[in-house]
């Protein structure tokens, strides 16, 4: 029974090949713009979410400076006005705060055999790998032995690699900073470019002590260019900020009406409001993509009405040979349904395309997600069916006399 | 036992602030394996009265009962099962679903009663077999002829065992000599499958294949005749 009424359905819709498309049009734009708005909206989640994860989640950057002398304001990280023991001193007094590093920074040249290559070369400790949430690709991280003995050991990121090594395994090879030789324990896997745009794979990394005893002479004693502060969670991000403000402050013996000597960038946050802000811009484009679809809908009410009307006579002869109310509903009912099954699957087709060319030839991230695929299926049998009981309705009402005299 | 028994049956119609009486206090009793003729001019109110005793209409005074059920207050769904099992129509434009073949649409009856495939085929075809159409059944209605398209519709009235089947002109499209062959099948069926037809005409030629001539005018009986 259901397969010949599918049939009669299939047929009437092949019938008018190109009406049918045009009533399913809106339904194909809606699904497909579903498709691609949400497969976007993800490509933007997972990007900064990859970002995120790149700094290292619930980061705050301390930067020093920013002070005035003799009422000239410098630019943050002007002066060197934190120092190592700022560092420890965060890590201790606030609950709120799981961690801290610091880094002593300068672009140096490096050496190795006929190779040369210009690197950020960071002194650091060993917390700075989990802040940043560094993995590696091979070999080991510097570790307190390290630190307490000050040994020429390097860690390398991937572009340092590429530009000394090549293909070579860098591991125990020695290379030379400042002409002092430093032997390469642990190369770090490649994290891209950060959400500032530099390439953070263009780094080497060794013991703070090494770097201060070795590298850097003409800084001040544990004076550090930026403390890295890991708040315990998301929600203590505020609290961190708040308590790094009064301990520096009082660290430092700022006056109340005096500024601070140091700079605060809670980046976490600042990417998680980006985040969030993305996530309201997919739901809002996947619900006015939703509202096509209910427009595509009342196209196909539309032309199941007109095809209702015309029809009249075909619906007085079937009632003349006995089919009931049920039988005429259910007849454009499920026609209604299968036209909006085409449409989604056309829509569904066209928003796979749609994203995927986004995504290849605009370079606009775009995920398709299997989510949408079948939200957006099931909300048009949804809207089939909610679009298609009027005319149906209507039709099973005709009176089948009046039907069969119809002209 | 009558197979339809009808009392002061009228049927009004309201056209502004007149009422018009298509059919005006009819009485009939109609019995099992009848072959009945209607006549009269347009507008007597023959073809109301057939799609009143086809349960296509209802009577709007009066009391007409169909194998002793009393059809009147029956829901839509009830007088669709009614038509499905009991009447087989005829009509003058044949009215056969365009984009079905012979085939299919005789088994149209027999699907709304859910009967299952193979059983809707073969009762099909023995039916276009028993109109002379067996070789035509895989043809869609606009390549067969008048005379053939009027014998889908026969084979599709008579599909389900319906005991009666209702004509309404079925020779107003035909020409004279295949109005007289459906009229003879038609006869045909009346002798050998014990089939009540009522059929509604104008022509006396037509009507006279039939063995009781009724003759309506103004929505009522003006007379009958046997033969």
């Amino acid at each position: 029974m259901i397969l010949i009424i599918i049939k009669i359905a299939l047929d009437s819709i092949l019938i008018h090949k190109l009406r049918s498309f045009l009533t399913v049009l809106g339904i194909i734009i809606g699904v497909s713009s579903v498709i691609i708005m949400v497969a976007i909206g993800n490509g933007a989640k997972l990007e900064i979410e990859k970002q995120i994860s790149s700094i290292g989640s619930n980061l705050i950057i301390i930067l020093p400076g920013a002070t005035s002398s003799g009422g000239v304001r410098f630019g943050a990280g002007t002066q060197m006005t934190l120092t190592i023991q700022d560092a420890e001193a965060l890590k201790k007094e606030s609950p709120y705060i799981e961690d801290t590093s610091f880094s002593i920074h300068e672009v140096l040249q490096i050496v190795y055999k006929n190779m040369n290559w210009s690197s950020l070369v960071r002194g650091t400790n060993t917390s700075f790998f989990r802040i940043q949430e560094w993995e590696l690709e091979r070999g080991r991280f510097f570790n307190e032995d390290d630190i307490k003995s000050g040994n020429r050991v390097a860690v390398i990121g991937s572009t340092v690699v590429k530009n000394l090594f090549g293909l070579e395994d860098p591991i125990d090879k020695t290379i030379r900073i400042k002409k002092l030789p430093f032997k390469v324990i642990g190369v770090l896997k490649e994290k891209g470019t950060s959400p500032r745009g530099e390439d953070q794979d263009d780094v080497i990394l060794v013991p703070y002590t090494t770097a201060q005893r070795n590298l850097f002479g003409n800084v001040l004693l544990d004076r550090v260019r930026v403390i890295y502060v890991k708040a315990r969670s998301f929600n203590d991000l505020f609290l961190a900020e708040n308590d790094i403000k009064l301990i520096l402050r009082q660290r430092h013996k700022i006056q109340k009406n005096q500024e601070d000597d140091f700079s605060v960038r809670n980046i976490t946050q600042f990417l998680q409001a980006r985040q969030e802000s993305s996530r309201v811009m997919t739901f809002l484009l996947g619900a006015i993509a939703s509202i096509s679809l209910i427009v595509g809908g009342i196209g196909i009410m539309n032309i199941m009405l007109v095809s209702v009307t015309e029809r009249t006579k075909e619906i007085g002869i079937r009632m003349a040979v006995g089919a009931t109310t049920y039988h005429i509903q259910i007849q454009f009912l499920i026609e209604a349904i299968l036209l909006s099954i085409v449409g989604s699957i056309l829509g569904i087709l066209l928003g796979i395309a749609g994203a995927l060319i986004s995504d290849i030839v605009f370079h606009f991230k775009a995920i398709i997600s299997f989510d949408s695929i079948i939200i957006s299926l099931f909300l048009t049998m949804i809207v089939g069916v909610v679009f298609g009981f009027y005319p149906a309705y209507k039709a099973s009402l005709l009176d089948p006399i009046e039907a069969l005299r119809y002209e | 036992m009558s197979l339809i028994k009808i009392h002061n049956l009228k049927k009004v119609y309201k056209m502004g602030e007149e009422f018009i009486y298509a059919l005006n206090d009819i009485s009939l009793e109609i019995q099992k394996n009848e072959f009945v003729s209607i006549m009269g001019p347009s507008g007597s109110g023959k073809t109301t009265f057939l799609s009143i005793v086809g349960c296509l209409d209802q009577a709007t005074e009066g009391e007409y009962y169909l194998d002793d059920i009393l059809i009147k207050n029956l829901s839509k769904n009830q007088l669709a099962k009614i038509r499905n099992q009991k009447i087989g129509f005829v009509f003058q434009k044949f009215y056969l679903l365009p984009r079905l073949t012979a085939l299919e649409n005789v088994e149209l009856p027999l699907i709304y009663a859910n009967v299952p495939k193979r059983e809707r085929i073969e009762k099909a075809k023995f039916y276009l077999s028993l109109v002379g159409l067996e070789s035509r059944m895989h043809h869609f209605p606009n390549q067969l002829s008048g005379g053939q398209q009027q014998r889908v519709a026969i084979a599709r009235a008579l599909v389900n065992q319906a005991p009666i089947i209702l004509a309404d002109e079925p020779t107003g499209n035909l020409d004279t000599k295949t109005s007289n062959d459906i009229m003879e099948l038609f006869v045909r069926l009346h002798r050998e499958n014990h089939i009540t037809i009522i059929l509604v005409t104008h022509e006396r030629d037509i009507a006279k294949f039939s063995k009781r001539i009724i003759y309506f005018q103004d929505g009522k009986i003006l007379k009958e005749k046997r033969v």
